[in-house]
């Protein structure tokens, strides 16, 4: 075959524009999920089935269904009634940006709940009885003991949620949007050249992981400092 | 010995594909009323009919394999299936990856909207304009000038956005917008507009150099000849639209 890179390199500042929305999906969605899963981890590991139950249900759903199939629920699916159209949300929700971020949030948040639940019932119970010992409040115990303990026991687990969710991601491109992916699509109806242009793409979200590692690594590294040898 | 080896191997390939000849088709399975997939899981369609009613022609069996629209000339390159039915625009951009035979159908473009909105097909600067990815019908949406253009991969989605209203304005084939207008979800919308006449003829891709496309052209011309054609035209459409 005649590999033109040509392609590749005409087609560079467009898939660069659509990372730029990618990495808004990514950061948005993964902040925001990440805030709110620690709530709702906490609420997990409740030995009370009936508010363990709840956040249970939810994240059963969102991990045991595609995401595809959420976003188009979501996006096609909820336009169809009425209902939703009339109602204050459609402003937000007709509008394909908002319904993949908030899918996205939704999805990462359910991930990222289930890590914190298992680094929350991992921390040692020695830990906590002795803050129990020194008469700490339930509020101080999660704030000064657990939590903290829990992120770093999560915090490996963590950065895979956050790479699966930037590839994730591309399917944000079957909704219209012009992320990498929906970029490298679009270029692709235009030059028939699909090797060259999703070979550019793949590179850019390589580029894109490696330097999220990197710098994981480096929070890693400070979040663990602790234990580093002296 | 050489020479003869390569005889009898040369005469036991040709012998195999006349035996056992069967023609993969791609085609879409999300474009109808010519390519879908029917109540029984089947593709059905006019493209379905025409491409059976050549392969009868040809004597040949056809396989149907379904493939998404982006990744259809793709598929065809890398041998997935031999020829593409999935009413295909015949344009120059393509020729430069596969061949087209003869048109075995002709298409316009068309706009539709809500019917009442009074949408003016001349003045669309800042309307949301869909259409499929991929498709001539895109390349035009993406000429008007100030107009939000969306991109959808199938052309089911689009019509499920111009439901739901988040598009004004759906840039389409006239022939399948016809038949969606004349379905249950397609009440309330109408054609804006004349339809736009973009000399598209649907052709059938096949590989570069590929002699399937002299046997495709011959068996278009004879169904075209002794009626098969027009009767398969008259159960979609009731106006010819070769």
């Amino acid at each position: 075959m005649n590999w033109n890179w040509e392609v590749i390199f005409a087609s560079l500042p467009q898939l660069l524009e659509g990372s730029l929305l990618t990495l808004e999906l990514v950061f948005i969605s993964v902040l925001i999920g990440g805030f709110l899963s620690v709530p709702l981890a906490i609420l997990r590991t409740s030995e009370n089935p009936l508010v363990s139950g709840i956040p249970l249900f939810y994240t059963f759903f969102f991990r045991g269904t595609p995401m595809l199939v959420q976003l188009f629920l979501f996006y096609y699916g909820l336009a169809q009634f009425d209902s939703v159209r009339e109602s204050f949300l459609w402003p937000l929700l007709r509008e394909a940006y908002w319904c993949a971020l908030i899918v996205f949030t939704l999805n990462t948040c359910a991930y990222t709940t289930e890590i914190m639940r298992g680094a929350i019932q991992a921390v040692p119970r020695g830990e906590i009885e002795a803050a129990q010992a020194i008469g700490m409040n339930r509020y101080h115990l999660y704030r000064r003991i657990i939590l903290p303990l829990a992120y770093r026991i999560g915090l490996p687990a963590y950065s895979n949620e956050i790479i699966l969710m930037l590839k994730g991601s591309a399917l944000a491109s079957t909704i219209t949007l012009l992320d990498l992916t929906g970029m490298a699509r679009t270029i692709i109806a235009r030059t028939y050249m699909p090797i060259e242009v999703f070979f550019a793409a793949g590179c850019i979200y390589l580029l894109l992981t490696f330097l999220f590692i990197q710098g994981y690594r480096l929070f890693e590294r400070r979040m663990m400092r602790h234990q580093k040898p002296i | 010995m050489k020479k003869l080896l390569f005889c009898s191997l040369l005469l036991l390939l040709t012998s195999g594909s006349v035996l056992a000849e069967k023609i993969r088709i791609g085609t879409e399975g999300a474009y109808p009323p010519f390519n879908m997939i029917d109540q029984d899981g089947q593709v059905a369609g006019f493209d379905v009919d025409i491409a059976k009613a050549l392969c009868t022609r040809m004597d040949t069996e056809c396989v149907f394999v379904t493939q998404d629209w982006d990744g259809i000339i793709p598929g065809l390159l890398a041998r997935k299936y031999d020829a593409v039915v999935a009413s295909m625009s015949i344009t120059e951009e393509r020729k430069k990856a596969v061949d087209f035979s003869d048109r075995y159908y002709s298409n316009s473009l068309a706009m539709i909207a809500k019917s009442g909105t009074n949408i003016d097909p001349t003045q669309l600067q800042g309307k949301s304009v869909g259409a499929q990815r991929a498709t001539i019908a895109a390349d035009h949406a993406n000429a008007i000038e100030g107009a939000n253009v969306k991109l959808y991969d199938t052309q089911e989605n689009a019509y499920l956005d111009l439901n739901s209203g988040r598009i004004d304005v759906l840039m389409t084939d006239r022939l399948p917008g016809y038949d969606w207008l004349n379905s249950e979800q397609g009440k309330g919308f109408e054609f804006i507009g004349d339809a736009i006449d973009i000399g598209d003829q649907i052709g059938i891709a096949v590989r570069k150099g590929d002699k399937l496309r002299e046997r495709l052209n011959k068996a278009i011309e004879e169904i075209r000849a002794d009626g098969t054609y027009q009767r398969i035209n008259a159960k979609y459409f009731p106006f010819s639209i070769y």
